[in-house]
């Protein structure tokens, strides 16, 4: 049977990121979830700074662009002021796993009742594809030309593991992945539960993506998939960290 | 007679009767208190208490708040005004009213914890990154701040950017009677972010920048011409002028007073907006006067510019500015004169 696949209304104008780059995905995932839920005139989508910023100009539903790192205090001040507000905050891993893991962290902590979307590409796209916390050993960046040494840089971070093991509360916690329609389903099976949980007031809810940085990565499409689902799936396992109890 | 009430319980009271609901902030002395007294009263109200992980988180949720028309205020002293300047920036940017409390700890970086006037330069200038002011309001007594505090929430709505309370340390930190005025109750601003996309926001990457600069200087231009504020003394026919703003500004008042009854000629100028500076105030000054004198809480000189600046463009641009600085502490009514005597026998050699 052939399934008719509308473009979400609030997504109805041209977005523009790189041929490859899995950003457009997510937000047309956020979009169809937003719609599912009939909350597109309740929602309040809030943005970070990364190659994503692109995308809030042609999100037709209410929208804020933070500053750098700080999208989660940001939108903590939006879902305390609108509790009965669909609040998301769309970040990247150097918006909240570096300059804003303060605040990431600490929204985590207070178990604000907000849903984070972090899109890992193991890079900074936006400036240029230099070295973030989730760079992988050896990866080559702009400021790890040789490969990135851990010795002196650290091992990447893992955030969605360390909310899980570190606040109990926590409502759910996930990490998905664009790279296969099958892990596309599944990605909006976990932002599905994540507006639901914030949706019952349940608490806070992250989900990070990994997510292809063709331009960055001096890959194909194709290739930037297979990085994916063959090097980063090991370090970064798919799955739910933390799910829902059952309501 | 009122209540005797401590200052900074008397800034968070005044705060929430001029119909704030949300507070974010980071303790930090010597303004703690506020942030004390809130987590206790802003619940019975129905209203948002927020401990933050740090200064500038506190200004980031107070980005929300602002963003969603809710009436929002912070508080600080120095170091953590610093650190709460890129939330202060974003928000000009973004045309949010706020209202943010600094008492003034005297120093710079970490600083220490005597009274002063410190940030004057940093927060008449915008003081974060970008082509920006927010209104700067100084309170010489608790009475003055109650009233202030109300003010500066409304003209921060009114122009859609933020107003410091510059305070300081020693008016936080003393107790006075003090009457505040009943429970006003303020819708949530139009225009603002609820999530029904009621309002169509232009990203910024599509924002007319250069037009919305041309905006800014008018609308600046304009708040210069309409919203200054300024106590004064006698300036018909003072042959000196001090000028000073706070609890300097207490101590002058007094000592002018002292003065005139002693027989000297001097007038007052206490600025209540530093920023927008009370330019029209110099201009009430009779053109023979010999000179201005500023008194300062700080050691290097900081509003003296701002004199200089001001008299530069008036009838008056060669009168000799000098300068009166007591770093550590409130300046006494006796050592304001003393240096007023000394200015007047030729003691003092003029800054400008």
């Amino acid at each position: 049977m052939a399934i008719a696949k509308k473009v979400p209304e609030m997504l109805s104008k041209q977005i523009s990121f790189c041929p490859g780059c899995g950003h457009g995905v997510v937000v047309r995932l956020l979009a169809e979830c937003v719609e599912e839920l009939k909350m597109e005139k309740n929602v309040i989508f809030n943005v970070g700074v990364g190659c994503y910023s692109l995308a809030t100009p042609s999100i037709e539903a209410d929208k804020f662009d933070t500053l750098h790192g700080r999208a989660s205090a940001v939108a903590t001040g939006f879902k305390r002021c609108n509790p009965d507000t669909l609040v998301i905050s769309y970040q990247g891993d150097g918006d909240a796993y570096s300059i804003g893991v303060g605040e990431s962290f600490s929204a985590a902590y207070r178990n604000e009742n907000i849903t984070v979307i972090t899109v890992n590409n193991t890079n900074y796209g936006m400036t240029g594809g230099q070295m973030s916390a989730t760079t992988m050993p050896g990866q080559k960046t702009t400021t790890s030309p040789h490969g990135r040494d851990c010795n002196t840089t650290g091992m990447p971070i893992k955030f969605p593991e360390m909310v899980a093991a570190t606040f109990p509360n926590a409502a759910y916690v996930a990490r998905g992945s664009v790279t296969t329609p099958k892990y596309v389903n599944q990605l909006k099976k976990y932002i599905l539960n994540a507006f639901k949980a914030q949706l019952n007031n349940e608490g806070y809810s992250l989900i990070e993506v990994l997510s292809p940085c063709p331009t960055n990565w001096k890959m194909t499409p194709l290739q930037s998939l297979e990085r994916i689902n063959k090097e980063l799936v090991d370090y970064y396992p798919l799955g739910e960290f933390k799910t829902r109890k059952e309501k | 007679m009122e209540d005797m009430i401590k200052g900074n319980h008397a800034f968070a009271e005044a705060a929430i009767r001029a119909g704030a609901t949300f507070y974010a902030g980071y303790p930090i002395t010597p303004s703690s208190e506020i942030m004390e007294y809130l987590s206790v009263r802003l619940p019975e109200i129905g209203g948002v208490f927020i401990q933050a992980e740090s200064e500038g988180a506190s200004m980031n949720i107070l980005t929300g708040a602002s963003a969603s028309g809710v009436r929002c205020f912070t508080a600080s002293s120095s170091v953590g005004m610093t650190l709460k300047q890129e939330g202060i920036s974003h928000m000009a940017d973004s045309y949010l009213p706020f209202l943010a409390i600094n008492v003034v700890r005297y120093g710079t970086g970490l600083g220490t914890l005597d009274t002063g006037q410190s940030d004057y330069l940093r927060d008449t200038r915008g003081g974060g990154s970008g082509d920006y002011r927010t209104f700067v309001l100084s309170p010489y007594s608790l009475q003055e701040a109650v009233e202030l505090i109300d003010r500066g929430f409304e003209l921060a709505d009114k122009y859609g950017m933020g107003t410091i309370l510059h305070t300081e340390a020693a008016l936080g930190q003393m107790m006075e009677p003090c009457t505040f005025p009943e429970m006003k109750k303020v819708e949530r601003r139009h225009g603002s972010i609820d999530g029904t996309y009621s309002f169509e926001r232009i990203s910024p990457l599509y924002r007319d920048r250069l037009k919305e600069a041309i905006d800014e200087k008018a609308k600046y231009d304009s708040i210069k011409e309409n919203e200054q504020m300024w106590a004064e003394e006698s300036l018909e026919d003072a042959e000196y002028v001090i000028v000073a703003y706070g609890l300097a500004g207490r101590s002058a008042t007094g000592a002018v007073k002292q003065l005139r009854a002693e027989g000297h000629k001097v007038g007052l100028i206490r600025p209540i907006t530093l920023w927008p500076f009370p330019e029209k105030a110099f201009a009430k000054v009779n053109k023979d006067v010999k000179g201005f004198i500023s008194v300062e809480e700080n050691a290097t000189g900081q509003m003296v510019e701002d004199i200089a600046l001001t008299l530069k463009k008036s009838d008056k641009s060669s009168k000799p500015v000098y300068m009166f600085v007591d770093a550590f502490g409130v300046p006494t009514m006796k050592k304001i004169k003393a240096n007023f005597i000394r200015v007047k026998n030729g003691e003092i050699k003029e800054v400008y």
